[in-house]
């Protein structure tokens, strides 16, 4: 099965129903898609993440009712710098989906999702201890990996590998 | 004095309570986990897991191999299930390369990930039966997981770090006697999960130490990313292996088990009948294997075998180019997941082209379902925080990576 090539044209995509469903709530909320490997993702503002979370989960005819997996890459020295990843999943009609944020090295922070799916806790937590990557709105934002007083934030590319110690 | 306990310590609300850490090291935390419990009396008020005394930073180093140097990492991540890690690993690259895996490779995928779950659920089942005092079924589960261990061994040289699966198929060709081995195992094993089940299911000691404790409903267990038996005892029927199948899973019958108690008890019963249903899948796989190869016909990819690399000019080259360069995989992400014995395992891969993935992350199923600890522990009493504990089968090594 030869790879076919990315596709990452709205015009073709819109149809998708998460990405319509998306479109017809705020079609600003949407900054880009792209359908690889099977795989759909959505470039999501920051502005918007918690309240396209909702919208996606709360959809009659999809809901994305179950948050897989939240994580962050980190392009440096590229700008914006992080993507924020949320990997959904609808238990219902067996789909997944991928949201992504991008968020600039100068104030890497993004609205919880805690209050969407409590379970985005831990995962948050571990994206803030290891990206330094911020979450308003999050009950209890504090490393969980590493220990209190750690310095730096070990899965940045610009961290050493050996650590700075 | 700060520096000695880093980690947020619950204020005591009242003058009723007190604070009790229980672990790092308690035999029934499974593992380097300490959890924190403000207790009033012999009732559990709060509770707050703290993790991270086993963070290896497998992530990051991943980031400096190549990506056949990443398999042995990936059998230390959930050391109880080590070739479902394999399996969710070369899944996530091979879709990243588009490859096409022949049958006979991803028959024998299936069924040694099937004995990898009755493995894991083996030390499952005996751990948390000690937990709650049944030392018996301990030695029992034990005497059975010896035999899969020698099987892992006989096929892979290695009873727990087995490492055998490549992207692209499988490392080598089971040897003489693999075959008959496993057969005689999943002919008399289905005996012995009955043994199980005559010592605990019925017993009426079992029965109050597990029935209506630590119970949690549907809608906590989706909100709070459950998966796996975790999830499926709480009434929700899905599993991926079903619902979302990967390396030809769809052509096997069998049946999900899903408990509606969502209690401790539920949740036994679940990955009891689930030892039943994977010997069902391995007899299965055993009878339909596929003739054929074992390694997809990708070279630059693959490693050639042996014999020729010593005969060819051509292998000989592949092979050291594969050795020492690796293979470049086309630009993009991938996220697969595959269904282990704890839940939903997933692999977010991100290539930019190199022969070096530019991040790995692995999504634990273990860290969303101890975030369900606290919901099913408060309200309830000390003793049942272990059956608790033991009940969502969590290993460390996954949790802290």
């Amino acid at each position: 099965m030869p790879l076919a090539p990315a596709i990452t044209d709205l015009e073709q995509l819109k149809n998708h129903p998460a990405i319509a469903r998306l479109l017809s709530w705020n079609a600003e909320a949407v900054t880009g898609v792209k359908f690889d490997r099977d795989e759909m993702t959505i470039f999501v503002d920051r502005a918007y993440i918690r309240e396209a979370s909702v919208v996606l989960k709360d959809d009659p005819g999809c809901p994305f009712n179950f948050l897989s997996d939240i994580t962050c890459v980190d392009w440096y020295p590229a700008e914006p710098r992080f993507e924020v990843v949320y990997h959904l999943l609808s238990i219902p009609n067996k789909e997944r989906i991928r949201l992504k944020v991008r968020l600039d090295s100068a104030s890497p922070a993004v609205e919880s999702l805690t209050s969407t799916w409590p379970g985005a806790n831990y995962f948050e937590r571990e994206v803030f201890d290891l990206f330094g990557v911020r979450f308003t709105g999050h009950p209890y934002l504090r490393r969980i990996l590493m220990p209190e007083d750690w310095e730096g934030h070990p899965l940045r590319k610009d961290y050493p590998v050996e650590g700075y110690r | 004095m700060a520096h000695l306990n880093p980690t947020p310590v619950l204020e005591p609300g009242q003058d009723r309570t007190m604070i009790l850490n229980m672990g790092p090291q308690h035999p029934s935390t499974h593992g380097v986990l300490r959890v924190l419990l403000e207790i009033d009396g012999e009732t559990i008020v709060r509770m707050m897991p703290d993790i991270g005394f086993l963070h290896t930073g497998i992530e990051k180093t991943c980031e400096a191999k190549f990506y056949q140097q990443v398999v042995p990492l990936t059998d230390r991540i959930d050391y109880l299930c080590p070739l479902t890690n394999n399996l969710c690993y070369v899944l996530a690259v091979e879709k990243l390369l588009g490859l096409e895996i022949p049958p006979k490779a991803q028959w024998l995928r299936v069924l040694l990930n099937e004995l990898t779950r009755i493995n894991s659920h083996l030390v499952w089942l005996g751990t948390h039966a000690l937990d709650i005092g049944a030392m018996t079924v301990f030695l029992y589960c034990f005497r059975e997981r010896e035999e899969i261990l020698k099987i892992f061994e006989m096929v892979s040289g290695q009873r727990m770090m087995t490492s055998y699966f490549r992207v692209g198929g499988i490392a080598l060709e089971p040897p003489l006697g693999f075959f008959d081995r496993v057969r005689d195992f999943a002919g008399y094993f289905p005996e012995k999960v009955d043994e199980y089940e005559n010592l605990l299911t019925g017993n009426p000691i079992w029965g109050m130490r597990t029935k209506g404790v630590a119970r949690m409903t549907a809608e906590d267990a989706i909100a709070l990313g459950a998966s796996g038996p975790t999830l499926r005892g709480s009434g929700v029927d899905f599993d991926l292996r079903r619902d979302m199948p990967y390396s030809s899973y769809e052509k096997f019958q069998f049946k999900v088990p899903v408990s509606q108690a969502g209690d401790v008890f539920a949740r036994y019963m679940c990955r009891v009948q689930e030892l039943r249903e994977s010997t069902n899948i391995v007899r299965q796989a055993l009878d339909g294997m596929p003739e054929g190869p074992i390694k997809a016909d990708a070279p630059g990819v693959v490693l050639p075998d042996r014999e020729k690399m010593k005969t060819q000019m051509e292998s000989l080259i592949y092979h050291f180019k594969i050795i020492t360069e690796g293979f470049a995989v086309p630009a993009g992400e991938v996220y697969q997941a595959v269904e282990s014995p704890r839940g939903e395992m997933g692999y977010y891969i991100v290539s930019d082209g190199t022969a070096k993935p530019y991040r790995v992350h692995m999504r634990a199923a273990c860290l969303a379902n101890l975030q369900t600890l606290p919901k099913i522990c408060e309200g309830r009493l000390l003793a049942d925080v272990v059956a608790a504990i033991g009940s969502i089968d969590i290993v460390l090594g996954e949790i802290d990576r």
